[in-house]
């Protein structure tokens, strides 16, 4: 008869995973000799660019969703937040093809893809409902089209692109708070597994 | 053979034990976040953001009153954009879009933000009005007592000799003509709109709060107005509206795909462009996601050798 406490648990399986990312192996100071390219810096780039992103947006949402239309401090905030959304997908795209080419889901990384990937698709209605919330005529004439593309699917029943309320909690909680996740995913499996090795070169297998 | 540490064909597999170099991960994302502030504060600096203030009901009416009661008259008579949309807004037979064949999600979902037009865009706003004014609530209710024969003939007769009508501030002038009380009402309801009780109207509630304009966004849609601003911003669905915003700005460049395919045959004819379009976009996405796992498509990097470019110092060492 078997002890209780020698059945795995919840608990133990937790902490078997925290375990398996000691300090030096989360905050490593060095690296395989072949990550030496600037494509290794578009990532940082896109957390950098994230970080920009969440920072103007809480100065925003601090000062409420229509403070940017009569103060100019804050019309130079909106367009921080606009800035640094466009330099967050752009350098996401980067950092997405430099990934593809290197076919960097090889030796048990295909999950780091996926949550790379599903990160960059959520990201897109983050960006969309920030258009729906600026209250002003891009938010009308965006809500009055995209209401057409997804009451096609359906979803339009349920996430209305016309009420104000629901998108702007979208997009200032629920989508950052999801994609913040999948980026705190990716960082944790791209030190995991370590940074993909270069594909074998000529005479290699 | 190889370099030592360096080699050939490294088994992705098992952890790596080739040479090292130096790397500060911590200085690395400091720096690039330092980076694009900057980048991001040089260009707020340069290029702002855009902000056009939003149409609001009461500057529609006043600057084309003529489409403002168009659109008023079609929500009056059951022929708006919004009364014969069909789901999520009304119950239309047969109406929303078909994904494949006959298969319609928006059917399936059904009716969820159910909008009477007539009530919902002329006749319950009138009823404010008419609360201070007794002529018109005599008008409301000879038209609401009336057949729907009698409804359809006067509002039709009021759309026909729209084109003629003259307009002088709050007032509306047509053609001698058999509009019943579609005229007065008409009338009533393009004063209340030029005053901004319209706009009033159509966002409130049963509560004091609201944050949901879905009502005052449907009708101004309804409208032409909001379409040619958007025309002349270069705006429209056929001129790659979804990715773009007013003024020289970005916008959304990375909807360029999804915007694609609606300048295209067969989808930029299509009755069922949106769902058709959303299908595609699904699969592409589910691709995208997936490409780890689809054979041919995960070996594309393979035979391009754009790898050979990103690791270039580190074949040179290793084929040496």
């Amino acid at each position: 008869m078997s002890s209780g406490a020698e059945r795995p648990t919840w608990t133990s399986h937790l902490r078997r995973q925290v375990a398996s990312m000691p300090p030096e192996k989360l905050l490593p100071d060095t690296q395989p000799v072949y990550v030496a390219s600037w494509i290794y810096v578009f990532g940082a780039l896109t957390i950098g660019a994230f970080i920009v992103v969440l920072l103007s947006g809480a100065v925003i949402a601090m000062a409420g969703p229509s403070w940017w239309h009569h103060s100019s401090f804050g019309h130079f905030i909106n367009s921080t937040h606009l800035w640094s959304t466009e330099f967050f997908f752009a350098f996401m795209v980067i950092h997405l093809w430099g990934k593809f080419f290197m076919a960097a889901w090889r030796g048990r990384r295909r999950l780091t893809w996926v949550t790379g990937a599903v990160a960059f698709l959520i990201s897109i209605p983050i960006a969309f409902t920030g258009y729906l919330s600026q209250q002003n005529f891009d938010s009308q004439w965006i809500g009055g089209q995209a209401k057409d593309g997804i009451n096609a699917t359906g979803a339009g029943a349920f996430f209305n692109v016309l009420n104000f309320g629901q998108m702007l909690l979208w997009h200032a909680v629920l989508l950052p708070l999801f994609v913040g996740l999948l980026i705190a995913g990716h960082v944790i499996l791209v030190r995991r597994r370590g940074v993909v090795p270069p594909l074998p070169g000529k005479g290699g297998a | 053979m190889s370099t030592p540490g360096y080699p050939i064909a490294p088994d992705p597999n098992v952890p790596w034990t080739g040479a090292l170099r130096r790397y500060d991960l911590i200085k690395e994302v400091v720096i690039a976040t330092l980076v694009v502030l900057l980048l991001t504060i040089g260009c707020s600096l340069i290029f702002s953001s855009p902000d056009d203030k939003p149409v609001t009901i009461a500057s529609w009416s006043a600057a084309d009153p003529g489409d403002f009661l168009t659109t008023a008259v079609s929500e009056l008579n059951n022929t708006s954009g919004t009364a014969t949309y069909g789901p999520p807004y009304t119950h239309v037979a047969g109406s929303g879009q078909n994904l494949i064949g006959g298969i319609s999600l928006q059917r399936i979902v059904g009716v969820h933000i159910p909008i009477k037009a007539p009530q919902v865009f002329v006749l319950d706003p009138l009823h404010i009005v008419a609360q201070t004014d007794p002529a018109l609530t005599t008008v409301l209710g000879e038209y609401e007592s009336a057949s729907t024969s009698d409804q359809t003939k006067w509002t039709d007769a009021y759309t026909a000799a729209l084109p003629k009508a003259i307009f002088k501030g709050s007032s509306v002038t047509l053609p001698a003509g058999h509009y019943g009380p579609v005229g007065p009402m008409m009338s009533a309801l393009l004063a209340q709109a030029r005053a901004g009780g319209l706009d009033g109207a159509l966002i409130s509630s049963d509560r004091f709060y609201q944050s949901d304009f879905t009502r005052a966004l449907l009708f101004l849609a309804d409208g032409g107005y909001l379409e040619s601003l958007a025309g002349s911003q270069h705006l429209q669905g056929s001129q790659w509206g979804m990715m773009n915003e007013t003024g020289n700005y970005p916008g959304q460049a990375w909807l360029w795909l999804y915007t694609f395919w609606y300048q295209v045959p067969p989808f930029s004819t299509s009755d069922n462009a949106d769902a058709q379009i959303w299908g595609l976009m699904a699969l592409f996405s589910a691709a995208f996601i997936c490409i780890p796992f689809i054979p041919g498509l995960r070996s594309i990097p393979r035979a391009v050798p754009v790898y050979r470019l990103i690791w270039r110092d580190y074949y040179r060492r290793a084929e040496r």
